[in-house]
């Protein structure tokens, strides 16, 4: 992994009052970001606006493309060019999206898309929170494969977590997303961006060989291949259908079973590198509320009550929510009664905890289809019903 | 040049990987050929071949892309076009060429189509034309004319064709030609002109697909759509686009409709925002 | 933590309102602030808000439940927020557009002119600044440079010492509304 410092020519240090959004596309600069191919829509809109005035005077390109399908599209496009790319979006246009999506897996291409969560299906709530596309992140394409996904809970963790996802998709290779949504997309809190040279950066893995021995698809000794970009004679071909390490189609069974497994296994056997959450009060707890994003700001207010009454409750704040932490929610289970899980869906990442307890304790799910977070005193009924 | 002292190697072979061949192409049918022209126009031209790259979306001729010893990418259906967009916006030195068919160009990617035409955007788009979806077994088409049989119009197609220049030229495309399979020599200078043309280049190939859309129609094979095209087309150069249509076994006007000049998307992005933002903006990858 | 309403209609600033103050409070007042404004159908129609939450503490909820203080700039929006202003909380009005129909016994009420001032000073257009300088001078929430520092960048560059004329009369005037008010 070759890491280096960010260039300042993207990095606006300072202390700001900023809305997720913002954030989002200054994480990106900072992160080297310099193309962005997007599609309006509501409430990730901010996002592509500040772009379009920031990036052309950093050096980078901005398009608005004629759909979230040519998004994505041109995403991959551009990173085979050179650059570092990203897309924002929200519900239906990361429905759109999911096509390109598994491209990008197959392609193993490196790009952020951010997802500005509201409530569907459908046209749903363009104007109003949810938590619903989190499983669509995780599944949304088709066939098998794995994807990396962040949530932040504040504007300055959008800043934070896009610089974050940025390095993760050099690192493996793979789409990364952004899964914040209305509430924190549209709230302005105070941003710090650092300087630049405290911002760390991961370099694309470039290939230095000799030209005509360039294997696109051959794994290094960490698992993960070499990229180059086009126009600079490696004359390499690459494709969406399942290939080999010189990325030519090669349709079996047998091919198909290293070319898939890899996709998988190059996240799934660094799920612990991957993987960061935020525990607290875990030792001794008797119930854990397991959330992200803005819910675990609102879950927050009754994790308080509930240890004011006297139940030992503990948190954990998911800061990546794919790769899923499998194992801690596994030991986790068998060590406290219930495992309490709101998010503003019908309970998505709750199946999730559930799988992994393996029946060790309780699971409950607190659902919240969308337009609004959480009452607080929803999340404490179902505590304190949990420990009964 | 050193092919003419190996006569028995086919000069073209250094832009073909060979190492893929035999093709997966029927006997009969013209994407071969008009891979042929691509790779005859890239020689004579004496590109640089570094710097051509070669996209395709999906269908039977999705797979040119695979067949390019080039920088080549082979994606989803309908997607080339804004693929190349962001390989064309990322690395602006490169020459893109989309090599797609008329299913994935014209029909899924249809949309994609007339956006990078409107924008002018720096490409080479060439559609090959086989009235229908073959890599699928034959269905009807965005271009299947009018009481043509299809595997999904079992009684005739009913639906009108697209007109494809004229819709690239009134969505802004700045040169367009339209060839069959029988121009082999036409089709290979249109794609050298289109070489050094900057802005939205769109050359239609019409080609036989023997296996279904011969088939299906009782058309005869690859020859008997040759003579076809030969008895039938007529080069119109500067042709109205809106008189292009195709009609079924009907006459096919060909030539070169459209070649013109205006600011590529680069162009006008450049330009604009040196003016408006003055020192602050610094022209993104100029092409020298 | 101390939650506040900025209410009025469209095109008086009021959303600016809030930005001003989540900037100033958060970056160069020591405190945490996290600022809200409605999108969707409850930001179409008259009434226009904007919501901030101060505290010493990270804030957590990112909504406003019962606010402290609610301003009000027109007597549609001081009619629909005006319930759930809480009890002992503040209401800040604009004088001739808002008049309050019955008294709440348990808050306290003070009101500008704002508009008027606004008008005075050239621009009906720097109302809302003419409000945030009474603001700050009857909730003291923090100085008034820490106030005027947030304006770069929120209001045009060559407006902004207008802005400030018209926030400062605003605190001064409220500074006179709080001695009356001791007297």
């Amino acid at each position: 992994m070759k890491k280096s410092k960010a260039d300042p020519k993207g990095v606006l240090t300072g202390s700001h009052f900023m809305d997720g959004d913002y954030a989002l596309a200054e994480g990106a600069l900072a992160a080297g970001c310099r193309f962005f191919g997007g599609y309006p829509i509501t409430p990730s809109t901010e996002t592509a606006e500040r772009f379009s005035e920031r990036i052309p005077v950093v050096g980078g390109v901005f398009i608005q493309m004629e759909d979230e399908l040519g998004s994505i599209a041109s995403l991959i496009g551009a990173a085979w060019g050179g650059l570092k790319a990203m897309t924002v979006t929200s519900g239906p246009g990361f429905s759109l999206m999911q096509e390109n999506i598994g491209l990008a897996c197959m392609l193993e291409t490196p790009l952020v898309i951010a997802n500005v969560q509201r409530g569907g299906p459908s046209t749903g709530l363009p104007t109003l929170t949810s938590q619903q596309d989190m499983m669509q992140a995780r599944w949304g394409s088709h066939g098998d494969y794995e994807i990396i996904a962040l949530s932040p809970d504040s504007p300055q963790e959008c800043f934070d977590m896009t610089i974050k996802a940025f390095n993760l998709s050099e690192l493996f290779r793979v789409p990364v997303f952004v899964m914040t949504d209305e509430c924190v997309g549209h709230m302005h809190e105070k941003v710090v961006i650092p300087p630049a040279e405290e911002i760390e950066i991961v370099e694309r893995k470039w290939y230095k060989g000799p030209k005509d021995k360039y294997l696109p698809y051959k794994c290094d000794s960490d698992g993960i291949p070499f990229m180059v970009k086009t126009g600079q004679g490696y004359r390499f071909h690459i494709t969406g259908l399942t290939h080999d390490e010189r990325g030519y189609p090669l349709l079996n069974a047998e091919c198909q079973k290293i070319n898939v497994q890899h996709l998988i296994d190059k996240i799934k056997n660094n799920a612990d590198k991957i993987i960061e959450m935020e525990e607290e009060q875990i030792d001794g707890a008797e119930v854990i509320v397991l959330s992200y994003g803005i819910t675990s700001r609102v879950a927050f207010r009754a994790v308080q009550q509930a240890r004011k009454e006297g139940i030992k409750t503990g948190t954990i704040r998911l800061i990546t929510v794919w790769p899923f932490p499998e194992k801690k929610i596994e030991e986790l289970a068998k060590k406290v009664k219930a495992i309490v899980v709101p998010e503003i869906n019908a309970g998505q990442v709750f199946l999730e905890v559930d799988r992994c307890s393996r029946n060790k304790c309780k699971v409950v799910s607190v659902p919240h289809l969308g337009g609004w977070v959480h009452n607080p005193d929803d999340i404490f009924k179902a505590i304190k019903e949990a420990v009964k | 040049m050193t092919e003419k002292k190996q006569p028995q190697r086919n000069p073209v072979e250094r832009i073909l990987r060979m190492d893929r061949m035999p093709h997966i192409w029927c006997p009969g049918c013209g994407i071969g050929t008009v891979v042929t022209s691509f790779a005859e126009a890239l020689r004579k031209e004496e590109t640089d071949l570094d710097n051509i790259v070669v996209v395709s979306g999906i269908g039977c001729t999705g797979r040119v892309a695979g067949y390019m010893k080039l920088d080549s990418f082979h994606t989803t259906h309908g997607r080339a076009i804004p693929f190349a967009t962001g390989l064309k916006l990322a690395n602006p030195k490169t020459k893109i060429v989309v090599f797609s068919g008329d299913g994935d160009i014209a029909g899924i990617g249809g949309n994609h189509l007339i956006h990078a035409a409107r924008r002018n955007m720096d490409m080479l788009v060439i559609l090959v034309n086989n009235f229908n979806y073959a890599m699928t077994g034959g269905q009807v088409a965005a271009t299947t004319p009018i009481d043509a049989n299809a595997s999904t119009a079992p009684f005739g197609n009913f639906e009108y064709p697209f007109n494809l220049p004229h819709l690239v030229a009134s969505a802004g495309g700045t040169y367009i030609a339209r060839w069959t399979a029988l121009h082999l020599r036409r089709v290979t200078k249109s794609i050298q002109e289109a070489l050094h043309r900057r802005g939205f280049s769109f050359i239609e190939v019409i080609t036989p697909c023997t296996t279904l859309y011969a088939r299906r129609n009782r058309l005869g094979d690859g020859l008997n759509l040759l003579k076809y095209y030969y008895d039938n087309s007529e080069i119109q150069h500067n042709a109205d686009t809106k008189d292009l249509d195709i009609t079924y076994q009907g006459k096919l006007i060909v030539g070169k409709f459209v070649d013109k000049e205006k600011p590529t998307f680069l162009d006008a992005m450049n330009q604009h925002l040196s003016k408006v933002l003055g020192d602050k903006y610094t022209p993104y990858g100029e092409v020298k | 933590m101390t939650e506040i309403r900025f209410s009025g209609y469209g095109g008086q600033g009021i959303i600016r309102c809030a930005l001003i103050g989540g900037k100033a409070l958060s970056i160069y007042g020591g405190k945490f602030s996290t600022m809200n404004q409605s999108f969707g159908p409850e930001a179409r129609g008259g009434a226009c808000s904007s919501q901030l939450i101060v505290s010493d503490e990270r804030v957590l909820y990112p909504y406003i439940t019962r606010p402290d203080i609610l301003v009000s700039m027109s007597q549609e929006a001081y009619e629909k927020y005006q319930n759930e202003l809480k009890d002992n909380g503040l209401l800040i009005t604009d004088t001739d557009l808002v008049k309050p129909k019955t008294e709440r016994k348990n808050i306290t009420h003070y009101s500008v002119p704002a508009t008027r001032f606004a008008e005075e000073l050239g621009n009906r257009i720097i109302a809302n600044l003419v409000m945030m300088g009474f603001f700050t001078a009857v909730t003291k929430i923090t100085t008034p440079d820490v106030m005027k520092k947030a304006l770069p960048g929120l209001v045009p560059d060559r407006f902004l010492d207008l802005n400030k004329k018209a926030f400062d009369k605003g605190y001064e005037y409220g500074l006179e509304v709080l001695k009356e008010k001791t007297q």
